[in-house]
């Protein structure tokens, strides 16, 4: 695994200035972490309760946090460029089965982004195992460091970040769908009609990362969520995850968190036997799985089946269109 | 026995016919075409207003017909060009009278394949980023660059040895059509008065001119194979694409020449130009190619479905046996060895031979575009079940409209193009007469337009019988 993978193609050109919601509490939590990770007392991930118990101490104790480093920029003070990374515990994943509602992640992704129908960004798929049974796979965009989608993209429109982030420029693509072809992991979807969304959707200012509102004709997709993250709080699928199967973190300064624990991101990996989807592809993925059927929540792998995704708000949507993938 | 003079009369005659006179028919067949092309315009405004939405492309299927009918249409833009080029630089003689409609067929087609780009766009009003922001590493800036290049090299291609005729239509037109015809013929004459100053240019001219169009050719059509196989899909990743896709082009080109000039042949009596001959030689060209297609296919399934790697079974399945196995043998079949066989015996060897398997070859290549597109993007990426593609009404009217421009543009390059290299076909003939002091004895025109000493006993035979 690299540990400081580097960026594949650097954006086309400055893009307007990102506006940062600050959420005080959320941010200062993160920015803790960020914090404990820089001076190196990162706890391994021993023992479950240990860590609970260190997390509640991390998030009561002072201010430690230079406030500077909320400059606004993908770079720290240090001049640290984030590398962004998700790391999914399949183990811990039961497709929100317990739950009884449609995975969690996926309804938080839709909530927060405003993601038009039928766009799960972040899709749990259900794959057979290879001695019978299924598991959950929750799927976002991989974050490719050698991005097929990148490569194919006529104008620029689908750039990779400093941060290894793929984002897409709704205002630029000419909707030629060729990103979508050479996407080999399906994580790519398209405003086919005007998109369901919404109307409070409408009011947001667009930026490529946060793609809101959706505009038709465009491709979108995950888009790692590097905006709430710099403002200090989780993806909404990592914050939503009731199994805190979901690991976020940054390869910079080789941390990762699920929300309640912190860890080092690598040794997690390695750990854990960590792998990547489609690694033969080449197309070196930020994402990575630890592998499991959800036996750590207590899944049978028998167990087949999760609920269907909704859209809340789709009675609201007003002149839209839906369709199926 | 034809004088000389008698015999440039006639072809002129005969070859400004259509300039000349409008039957009724022909304004039938013109508000046919336009009623066509008009529906899907209206379809399409449907589609402006409403997004890609009105199609039955979805995420997983991301592109259908559209694609298909620009991978078509540019792969007929291969008929012209290649086979005037090919054959003026190995100085084929018989090409003379063919020559003009193979380019006319270029130009005309790849006008009609590069707007299907446009209609798949999402966002087609955004054409303009592709020249602001064009990155030169997407196969789509390759296309780009390929196609505007090939449109505009065929169009100095079609218009170079145009400048003759199109003078002498000038000079012997001009009191018997109106006042814009007459115009646009003095202007794009270009003051041509066949000086030895000017002759000297335009073949120097058109010597360059072939020679660039060849390579640019063969580069447009691996260009556009590109866009596939630049991805990492089971069925499109593969290096033989390129290779399939110009041989495909070509393939699919003369079958579409054969049939416009069958058309033409029929409605204006220029059986005298348009010989047997012209048909048979056409029809071997065609069925080297479907020799040529069925090697490079073999490659191409054998390669992959000897392995068959993680999705190819998939992918092997839906094209030989399931969803699309019909399509796909039926260019096996009809496509590849049916024109092969027509060709091999002498009773199919005719001109209705000949016809019957360019439109095979022609229907058969549409399938073959169409599957590529489609199954290549059907095959599962991830643990879902795989998606289904039927082309909605408007996506089928465009398409029509798209093969009605096609035919429009023809149509009305009739009225006002030479649709013949007149002074080629008169400098051919001038030799042939040359060549041989007692004329051909053969009573009729048929197959002695250019004079055929080197004519073998078919096409004497064909003469007689083989006209459809």
């Amino acid at each position: 695994m690299s540990k400081r993978p580097e960026t594949a193609e650097s954006p086309p050109e400055p893009r307007r200035e990102v506006p940062i919601p600050l959420n005080g509490v959320d941010r200062r939590t993160v920015l803790k972490y960020i914090g404990l990770g820089a001076i190196g007392a990162v706890p391994l991930v021993a023992s479950t309760q240990l860590m609970d118990g260190l997390v509640s101490d991390v998030v009561a104790g002072p201010e430690s946090v230079d406030e500077t480093a909320q400059s606004g920029s993908a770079k720290t003070q240090s001049t640290r460029v984030r590398q962004w990374t998700m790391i999914i515990d399949l183990a811990r994943c039961d497709g929100c089965q317990s739950q009884g509602t449609a995975p969690q992640c996926t309804l938080a992704c839709i909530e927060g982004h405003f993601a038009p129908q039928p766009m799960e960004w972040i899709e749990v798929y259900e794959a057979e195992l290879a001695g019978g049974g299924t598991q959950f796979i929750p799927t976002p965009c991989q974050q490719c460091e050698n991005p097929p989608c990148v490569k194919v993209c006529p104008v620029g429109a689908t750039f990779s970040t400093p941060e290894g982030v793929v984002l897409i420029d709704q205002d630029r693509c000419i909707g030629c769908r060729i990103c979508m072809a050479a996407c080999p992991y399906d994580r790519r979807f398209f405003n086919w009609g005007t998109p369901p969304i919404p109307p409070e959707a409408l009011l947001a200012d667009y930026n490529p990362e946060q793609q809101t509102p959706a505009t038709r004709g465009t491709v979108m997709k995950c888009d790692f969520c590097p905006e709430t993250v710099r403002g200090g709080t989780l993806p909404f699928c990592v914050q939503a995850c009731p199994q805190d199967a979901i690991w976020y973190g940054d390869f910079e300064e080789d941390i990762a968190t699920n929300g309640r624990q912190i860890v080092k991101a690598t040794e997690l990996i390695s750990e854990r036997n960590g792998y990547r989807l489609k690694e033969h592809l080449g197309t070196q993925p930020r994402v990575y799985y630890l592998p499991g059927h959800g036996e750590d929540v207590g899944r049978d792998p028998e167990d087949e089946g999760r609920m269907p995704t909704e859209w809340p708000w789709i009675e609201r949507a007003e002149g839209a269109v839906t369709w199926t993938r | 026995m034809d004088t000389m003079s008698n015999w440039h009369e006639r072809l002129v005659r005969k070859t400004t016919r259509p300039t000349l006179v409008t039957t009724y028919r022909y304004w039938v067949w013109l508000a046919f075409l336009v009623a066509v092309f008009a529906n899907g315009v209206f379809q399409y405004s449907k589609q402006w207003s409403n997004g890609l939405y009105v199609t039955d492309m979805r995420d997983r299927i991301s592109w259908g017909l559209y694609i298909t009918a620009f991978v078509f249409f540019i792969g007929i833009s291969h008929a012209g060009t290649l086979i005037s080029a090919i054959l003026r630089a190995s100085k084929a003689t018989w090409r003379a009278p063919i020559t003009r409609m193979a380019e006319l067929i270029t130009a005309v087609a790849l006008i009609v394949g590069a707007s299907f780009v446009l209609i798949d766009m999402g966002r087609p009003e955004r054409i303009f980023n592709v020249f602001r922001y064009g990155r030169w590493q997407s196969p789509i800036m390759w296309d780009v660059m390929a196609i505007t290049t090939y449109l505009t090299a065929s169009v100095i291609y079609l218009y170079a040895p145009m400048i003759p005729d199109l003078a002498l239509y000038r000079d012997r037109l001009s009191n018997k059509v109106g006042v814009a015809r007459r115009f646009f013929y003095e202007t794009v004459a270009l003051n041509w008065r066949a000086l030895p100053s000017q002759v000297r240019l335009l073949g120097k001219a058109i010597t360059i001119m072939m020679l660039i169009i060849m390579p640019i050719a063969v580069s447009v059509h691996t260009v556009v194979s590109w866009i596939f196989s630049m991805t990492l899909r089971v069925g499109w990743n593969t290096s033989i694409f390129g290779v399939l896709f110009v041989a495909g082009a070509i393939f699919s080109g003369v079958a579409t020449l054969i049939l416009v000039m069958a058309v033409l042949r029929r409605i204006y009596h220029w059986e005298e130009y348009l010989t047997p001959k012209h048909f048979l030689y056409l029809g071997y060209l065609l069925a080297a190619f479907a020799g040529f297609m069925i090697y490079v296919n073999i490659n191409e399934f054998l390669t992959s479905g000897f392995k068959l790697e993680e999705e190819g079974e998939f992918a092997f399945r839906q094209l030989f046996v399931d969803d699309f196995a019909l399509m796909f043998w039926f260019y096996i079949i009809g496509g590849l060895l049916t024109p092969i066989t027509l060709m091999l015996f002498r009773r199919t060897r005719t001109i209705a031979g000949v016809v019957v398997a360019a439109v095979l070859v022609d229907i058969a290549m549409f399938f073959e575009r169409y599957f590529i597109v489609v199954t290549g993007l059907r095959v599962p990426l991830m643990p879902y079940e795989p998606a289904s593609y039927s082309p909605t009404f408007v996506e089928w009217s465009i398409f029509v409209a798209g093969i009605a421009l096609f035919l429009l543009l023809i149509t009305i390059a009739l009225k006002v193009l030479p649709m013949f290299a007149i002074w080629e076909m008169t400098e051919e003939h001038e030799r042939n007469v040359a060549r041989e002091p007692i004329p051909i004895l053969q009573g009729a025109h048929e197959g002695g337009g250019d004079g055929a000493p080197e004519s073998p006993p078919d096409v004497e035979r064909l003469a007689e019988g083989g006209v459809s």
